[in-house]
């Protein structure tokens, strides 16, 4: 076979690939509906305001919540030191006001 | 037309044949390539869903929160603030939250421990998130044992589970009814952690939270779109170490396929020589590098994006998982829906596609248009 017939090949299988993948997605996101949709209702019901994602930290697993300079918060000139806190920015509220 | 084809077809060709040549080299800079489109989108797709699936769930978060404000520090907030708040317009719902943190020493990890208001619990009965029913080994009918603020043992009973699907937003969670909880963690009656307000009309949230400052000034609410915020710009592409550490991986990958795609070697420059010195033309000889970048560049995008897709939502994006875990000893596990955002695609397509065609070409077309002689000598 030629060189050519084989990236052929190659290049429609992989957009074959990538198009499953769209395809994917779209089927996962519609059987997903109803998980997502108690999750919100479980958020709704014990009134909860945050992804539980870094348990590390108090002001780290409720991100939304934490004091306004959270890094600083244990004593002055405190530092922040949990890795989570490198990896999502500050509290993103007052921006408009 | 057919013409065309076939030339172009015969350039593939020669293309494929000139890589496989030096296929060391050339596996290599592929290597490299598809790892630097797997990272890029793995980053990307994970984001994007977990942004995405929190703009979803946490839609259903409380309108406003208002926490009280001591020395510049969350406080237990009165009871009577209720009132004191007098009537807002708007304002469906208003009620105090009892919520708090554990930390049990014993795995050294941090619960939230909360009262479920729509949730009626008997005494010292209590319902556990999955992750942290996985981490102590819990089941329904077990006792956990946990030390009040105060020192005194506690043995509860764990009267149910919460299901494993919502471990994203409940995996540390403890809920205990309003009594336990006051005397676990010795809070007077009449004291909550914070108020919940809950207002119809998105429009009249501002104008609340306003009137709330204005009413009650050692307050801060926290408003829904703020938290959804927050969330939105959770692993933003502008912030800490995730930009430091792709910018190094960046930066490292396009001085190698700068090296690899401008510099051309003696070895190239003849080749070009001899073939311009057979008959062809410099078009050609531009289109067999097109050809080459083209190759090169699509493959590594095409499978660096189809590896990035099946890590994310197939791994559990399992090479993230020591990133986020950071130093937490309960971590949720949990399988992200896969939300894919075209136009990221589309970005990171371009920025990935591109450079490396262009930075194939411009070297040639230079070495292209001189004299064959000069290039061979």
């Amino acid at each position: 076979m030629r060189y050519s017939s084989m990236a052929g090949l190659w290049f429609v299988l992989a957009v074959v690939l990538l198009a499953a993948s769209q395809l994917d997605a779209v089927l996962q996101r519609n059987a997903a509906a109803e998980s997502l949709a108690q999750r919100a209702a479980e958020v709704r019901s014990l009134e909860l305001t945050d992804l539980c994602l870094f348990t590390e930290a108090r002001y780290t697993r409720h991100l939304s919540q934490a004091d306004l300079h959270t890094p600083f918060q244990d004593h002055p000139f405190a530092l922040e030191h949990f890795p989570s806190g490198s990896l999502v920015a500050p509290p993103a509220w007052g921006e408009e006001r | 037309m057919k013409a065309m084809l076939a030339r172009q077809r015969y350039l593939v060709d020669y293309t494929l044949a000139s890589l496989r040549r030096h296929r060391g080299k050339n596996l290599g800079l592929l290597l490299v390539y598809v790892l630097v489109v797997f990272m890029l989108a793995s980053v990307m797709l994970f984001s994007h869903a977990l942004r995405q699936e929190a703009m979803v769930i946490l839609s259903e978060a409380p309108e406003i929160v208002l926490q009280r404000l001591v020395a510049g520090r969350h406080d237990l907030i009165p009871e009577a603030y209720l009132e004191k708040m007098g009537r807002l317009r708007g304002v469906s719902e208003r009620h105090g939250r009892l919520w708090g943190y554990y930390y049990d020493p014993v795995v050294r990890a941090n619960y939230t421990v909360m009262v479920p208001r729509e949730r009626q619990l008997a005494a010292e009965s209590i319902v556990v998130g999955a992750g942290l029913a996985r981490t102590r080994g819990l089941q329904r009918g077990d006792f956990l044992s946990l030390r009040s603020s105060d020192g005194r043992p506690f043995a509860f009973r764990v009267a149910d589970t919460l299901a494993a699907e919502s471990e994203l937003i409940s995996a540390d969670l403890i809920l205990m009814d309003e009594k336990t909880f006051r005397d676990f963690f010795s809070i007077p009656d009449g004291y909550y952690t914070d108020l919940v307000l809950r207002v119809r009309n998105p429009r009249e949230v501002r104008t609340v939270a306003e009137k709330l400052t204005l009413a009650l000034p050692d307050t801060r609410p926290i408003l829904r779109e703020e938290i959804l915020r927050t969330y939105d710009a959770l692993f933003s592409w502008r912030q800490g170490i995730v930009l430091v550490l792709l910018v190094g991986a960046l930066m490292a990958f396009v001085i190698f396929a700068w090296d690899k795609a401008s510099g051309l070697s003696a070895e190239e420059r003849r080749e070009i020589g001899i073939l311009k010195a057979v008959g062809w033309e410099t078009s050609d000889v531009i289109g067999m590098k097109f050809w080459e970048g083209t190759l090169v560049s699509l493959s590594a995008f095409l499978l660096g994006y189809l590896l990035a897709y099946l890590h994310v939502f197939y791994f559990d994006a399992g090479l993230f998982a020591p990133v986020l875990k950071g130093w937490a000893v309960l971590y949720p596990q949990f399988r992200l829906v896969p939300f894919v955002d075209g136009l990221q695609l589309a970005t990171l397509f371009f920025f990935t596609v591109f450079p490396y065609t262009v930075a194939t070409i411009i070297p040639i077309w230079r070495a292209a248009t001189t004299d064959p002689d000069a290039v061979m000598r």
